[in-house]
């Protein structure tokens, strides 16, 4: 009875190609960001923005650039951490080395550069597919962080070769506070995302999905295979690119480049998997459930074993988390492709027929 | 399909109604310790040794103290799996757990030490990194909440260096001898760059820094190189697989193993086990000795062990690292003793721990009290000096265990305190920091 | 001169310990099309339940192998059973990442196993009883330095492709694996049964598998680390092409000792440490110019 689109009439193409052309779509939208704007930053801990939301969000962001790579374009890349940390270190050299550049202005350059270096390992692509290109990728994932560490130019010549970012200030209001450096990571996601939403429907998403679907006949119906799969490499990784930056500024203050490693680049891998291949939402439930899980599962373990009076042996808790993932990887493979996102389809479609069953 | 739809769906709520017991409130009234450990990944070896010491000790101080002047310790671990992300949500959920704070942070990695840099003090949480770390973090002007305790990689690349002149009769025959480092590529590996620069000018030994790749469990190119330099000694830099692999890969390219010295992180059982005969003659230099031949070593046995309140393995007690970290546990709580002296018989905030960290002095009298005798030398902080000792001791592994072949020793202290100074000095400008003394 | 023949010949012979690995990968993706990501953590998990057996309840050598052999088979079946079965007719890539969540889903496994077994997760020491030192011989003679250990891999590596060879062209199940990685419609319609002949498949390459494990855990010790030797072997595959077992063999032999060429004679000049991505960079490059690989054969597409 909620949801149901009865009666909503379209009287111009406007309202007809507007995002969200669902009115109960556009009120949940509405009101989801409501409560990450109001509510959220009233009643959130500390613990929570540091530990679960900022996170949460940043890994949402380079979710979506994978997503966009993997899910609309079909290009399978093992090397997201790797432009995740071309992002970073950009962004850090940017605010060092030109001085007064506005902060956003050097994100969004971070992630440009992300972009460019993301369109020259995209090139085998044009080549290759498959996994065969997946094993190219990783020779990104293995290449940049060497070379960000090696030369020292990246880091500044810091000794040890770890960056340190500077403060977040806009128009010279430092962003240093855990709900500050949440709203604000907040914003710049929203907004990706919704450009991101915008731009899957448009020609050039049309475009990727085409190529995905099957490269030869997008080719024959006269999509230009070359510009369409380096696009998409260069949007995907102009989104890890400032999720790279967000992770170092915003989130942990520091950047290894080590540190954005290929286990990163898998968990991003599995956000997009469980999450739902192919959907901008389902990066965002794919994050939140990469975020949380083991958090929930070491939690938890030690709830339940308390509960019975067991003795954990230490560590026990990340071998459990391991063969969860492992498992559920597994799992959403086999009996739901597309992710959890798919679910909340399912879920509408249901709540649309509702009460009726069919 | 339809059930499994249901199950994930199942998954999810129960998911989220576990979330409610998150928020259970440690035992009012005792001293929490927040516990940033790691037990799994390629490191989790070295990790396990080093946490369960320092628990067994706590539970030492339970058992047979009642606690610290009658406050009982409570404690809790959270796996960071030597991961910078982990660790900044495990300092985020310890630092809830209770009211006063999570006493203070023991890392156990250099890079998730970075990471906490600039989050502890806004916390008001001392960090006590021993042997690891911001080696310009021993000035405790510009780094107020920075505990490298005990001695820091400068002073153990120039106690290296000593100990190498020692070995070849004097500092004046090092002229003109080859020294390689062999180093983990990684934030870790490269502290002690500057400092072995430094010396080779001085000295006039010729170095050559080779690095290897993480996780270091190949390492042919690496030696093949070293086999044509021909050096005098090796300095191993290894953490982890690297450096059993270090050892064996010298036996296969007929490298001496009495010509090569590691740091404190590449001297363990851990690492010499499983490298086998290789590793015979294997020099290390340590913060502590091994050994169970220890007063404390045999009350823990009595009062934890023994009572089956831990779960540490038997061969682990006594080893390098366990060892290491019951030392640091015990200093954590002479630092919270400290603290009581000055604030009072109560659970203290970090704050004030960080006064007892600053004023700790354990002398050589109160550590035969304590039951560690030599296994750690004497230590004393300052404001000046956060690192309170900078002295090591040198072991060698004779096929079966770590002994002892020199005397607690210091490397070039002049060259070190100089090099902190001029890099935190560094660090203040960049940072804008002004360097002082906090008073309380 | 004579250095630089130290160099290639112990850069081959480290490529034979990538072959070892590689096979397992050829293997699988022979017969069922599969690109197994998991091999990394089959090889660990092999030489942990060897070193379970033989250290932690003292078996003898070959009862542990044949004990450890067993565990491997038994993981194989379960694999096909219970992720591949259900995958069947799915896109390549889908069963890929499955692969990477059984990878996952093993490493936590394997670590359980040596947690419960030997209480840490310390690196286990394996011995083979034979020594990783210099050939007195070649060393005085020629002072060519040559590991003994590095021959006997070699040897080992020998043996097993020959094994494999005799396998795949001499007995009944080895010509129904090969009918079936030729056209599996059509193996199916002559009664070939598929699951079979997946289930061995998988158990042969945990055989490879426990047999990379042994030599790689003898160098540096059973522990997590072996399961990135994995990642190693990839560009190898690469190198060689995916259906070839001569490929994995000559790839190892080519990725060895060009990355330990590069390391010694290139590395000094770049800051070292460049053996971490050399072999997936020219891996790369070679894609460019072949993307079927050494000795793969070349996909023709339809549409």
């Amino acid at each position: 009875m909620l949801y149901r689109e009865a009666g909503q009439f379209k009287t111009t193409y406007a309202a007809d190609q507007q995002l969200f052309p669902i009115r109960q779509d556009r009120v949940a939208v509405l009101a989801l960001l409501a409560v990450a704007y109001v509510a959220v930053p009233l009643l959130a801990a500390d613990y929570w923005f540091n530990a679960i939301l900022i996170p949460f969000l940043v890994f949402a962001l380079a979710a979506i650039g994978l997503n966009i790579l993997t899910g609309y374009a079909g290009q399978l890349s093992l090397g997201s951490a790797a432009f995740m940390a071309v992002g970073a270190v950009a962004a850090y050299n940017l605010e060092l080395r030109v001085p007064g550049l506005p902060l956003l202005v050097s994100f969004a350059l971070a992630g440009v550069c992300a972009a460019f270096v993301g369109v020259l390992f995209g090139l085998p692509s044009l080549r290759i597919k498959g996994f065969y290109l997946a094993v190219a990728t990783l020779a990104a994932q293995f290449f940049i962080p060497w070379l960000l560490v090696k030369v020292g130019w990246f880091s500044n010549y810091s000794a040890s070769g770890v960056i340190t970012a500077q403060p977040m200030a806009i128009l010279g209001y430092v962003f240093d506070q855990p709900v500050e450096r949440y709203l604000l990571v907040l914003t710049i996601v929203a907004l990706l995302a919704l450009a991101a939403k915008n731009m899957v429907r448009s020609a050039v998403g049309r475009s990727w999905m085409a190529v995905r679907d099957m490269d030869v006949a997008a080719q024959v119906i006269g999509i230009p295979i070359v510009r369409t799969k380096l696009t998409a490499f260069a949007v995907s990784s102009f989104y890890c690119g400032v999720a790279g930056a967000l992770y170092a500024y915003a989130y942990v203050g520091t950047v290894q480049p080590e540190d954005l490693n290929l286990d990163l680049s898998f968990r991003i891998l599995f956000m997009v998997i469980i999450g739902g291949i192919g959907s901008i939402l389902g990066s965002f439930l794919g994050a939140a459930f990469i975020t949380l899980l083991p958090i929930l599962l070491e939690v938890g373990l030690h709830a339940a074993a308390g509960q019975f009076g067991l003795n954990l042996m230490p560590g026990t808790t990340s071998m459990v988390q391991l063969l969860v993932f492992g498992g559920l990887i597994i799992f959403f493979l086999i009996v739901e492709p597309y992710g959890l996102a798919r679910l909340w389809q399912v879920t509408k479609e249901k709540l649309r027929l509702w009460p009726f069953p069919h | 399909m339809n059930t499994s739809k249901h199950a994930i769906i199942g998954l999810l709520l129960a998911a989220i109604a576990l979330f409610a017991p998150t928020a259970q409130a440690q035992q009012a009234g005792t001293q929490f310790i927040g516990i940033t450990g790691y037990r799994v990944g390629p490191y989790g070896a070295n990790g396990a040794a080093f946490f369960s010491g320092f628990i067994d000790y706590l539970h030492l101080v339970n058992e047979r103290d009642g606690g610290i002047n009658g406050i009982r310790l409570s404690w809790e671990e959270c796996e960071t799996e030597y991961n910078n992300t982990k660790g900044v949500e495990c300092y985020e959920r310890l630092k809830t757990r209770a009211a006063a704070g999570p006493t203070a942070i023991h890392p156990m990695s250099t890079g998730i030490t970075y990471a906490l840099i600039d989050r502890a003090p806004a916390d008001k949480i001392p960090l006590i990194t021993l042997g690891y770390g911001r080696t310009d973090s021993v000035d405790g002007r510009v780094f107020p909440w920075l505990f490298p305790l005990l001695s820091n990689y400068w002073d153990a690349a120039t106690g290296i260096v000593k100990f190498i002149a020692m070995r070849e009769g004097g500092e004046a025959k090092l002229a003109k001898k080859k020294i390689v480092l062999l180093y983990h590529d990684s934030a870790y590996g490269k502290e002690p760059h500057p400092v072995l620069e430094a010396e080779s000018k001085k000295l006039g030994f010729e170095l050559r820094m080779i690095p290897v790749p993480h996780p270091g469990n190949e390492q042919q190119s690496q030696w093949l190189q070293i086999r044509q330099y021909r050096p005098d000694w090796v300095i191993v830099w290894g953490w982890g697989v690297m450096t059993a692999t270090s050892l064996s890969t010298a036996q296969k390219m007929g490298f001496p193993r009495d010509r090569m010295v590691g740091n404190w992180w590449a001297g363990s059982e851990i690492d010499t086990e499983a490298a086998g005969d290789a590793a015979a003659g294997y020099y290390a230099a340590s913060l502590n000795l091994a050994g169970r031949d220890f007063p404390v070593v045999r009350e823990i046995q009595k009062h934890v062990l023994d009572k089956g309140k831990s779960q540490t393995p038997a061969k682990t007690v006594g080893s390098v690292l366990w060892n290491r970290g019951m030392a640091a546990a015990m200093m954590t709580v002479e630092a919270v003793r400290t603290g009581q002296g000055k604030f009072g018989k109560k659970p203290l905030t970090g704050e004030q721990v960080r006064w007892g960290i600053e004023n700790l002095n354990v002398d050589a009298a109160r550590l035969n009290q304590l039951g560690f005798g030599a296994m750690v030398p004497p230590i004393k902080v300052s404001c000046a000096d956060h690192g309170g000792s900078g002295l090591v001791r040198f072991q060698q592994w004779d096929g079966k265990q770590w002994k002892a072949v020199s005397d607690w020793m210091s490397g070039d202290r002049a060259l070190v305190r100089k090099m902190v100074e001029d890099s935190a000095a560094k660090y203040a400008a960049e940072k804008g920091i002004k360097p002082a003394c906090l008073s309380s | 001169m004579q250095f630089f023949f130290e160099v290639l010949i112990g850069g081959l012979l480290s490529g034979v310990m990538y072959s070892l690995v590689a096979l397992g990968f050829v293997l699988i993706y022979k017969a069922s099309g599969v690109f197994n990501f998991a091999q990394g953590a089959m090889v660990f998990i092999a030489a942990l339940a060897y070193v379970t057996l033989a250290e932690r309840f003292g078996l003898p050598f070959w009862a542990a192998f044949g004990l450890a052999l067993a565990a491997m088979v038994l993981i194989g079946i379960l694999t096909e059973r219970v992720v591949l079965r259900p995958l069947v007719n799915q896109p390549q890539i889908s069963l890929f990442m499955a692969t990477i969540g059984l990878a996952f889903f093993l490493e936590g496994l394997a670590q359980l196993v040596q947690l419960w077994a030997f209480e840490d997760l310390s690196p286990r020491p394996l011995r083979l009883g034979i020594q990783d030192a210099p050939i007195e011989r070649l060393m005085s003679d020629f002072n060519v330095l040559v590991s003994s250990f590095d021959l006997f891999a070699a040897a080992v590596a020998a043996v097993l492709v020959a094994a494999l060879a005799l396998f795949f062209n001499k007995t009944r199940i080895g010509r129904a694996l090969r009918a079936v990685a030729d056209d599996h419609q059509a193996a199916l319609s002559v009664g070939i049964p598929l699951k079979y002949i997946w289930a061995i498949v998988w158990s042969v390459a945990g055989f490879v598998a426990l047999v990379a494990g042994l030599m790689w855990g003898a160098r540096s010790g059973v522990q997590f680390a072996l399961t990135l030797v994995a990642l190693k072997a990839l560009p190898v595959l690469i190198l060689g092409g995916f259906e070839s077992i001569a490929g994995a063999i000559v790839g190892g032999l080519i990725i060895g000792a060009s990355e330990k060429l590069a390391e010694v004679y290139l590395g000094p000049y770049v800051g070292g440490g460049i053996e971490g991505w050399f072999a997936y960079v020219m891996a790369l490059l070679f894609l460019l110019v072949r993307p079927e690989g050494l000795f793969g054969e070349k996909h023709i597409d339809r549409v």
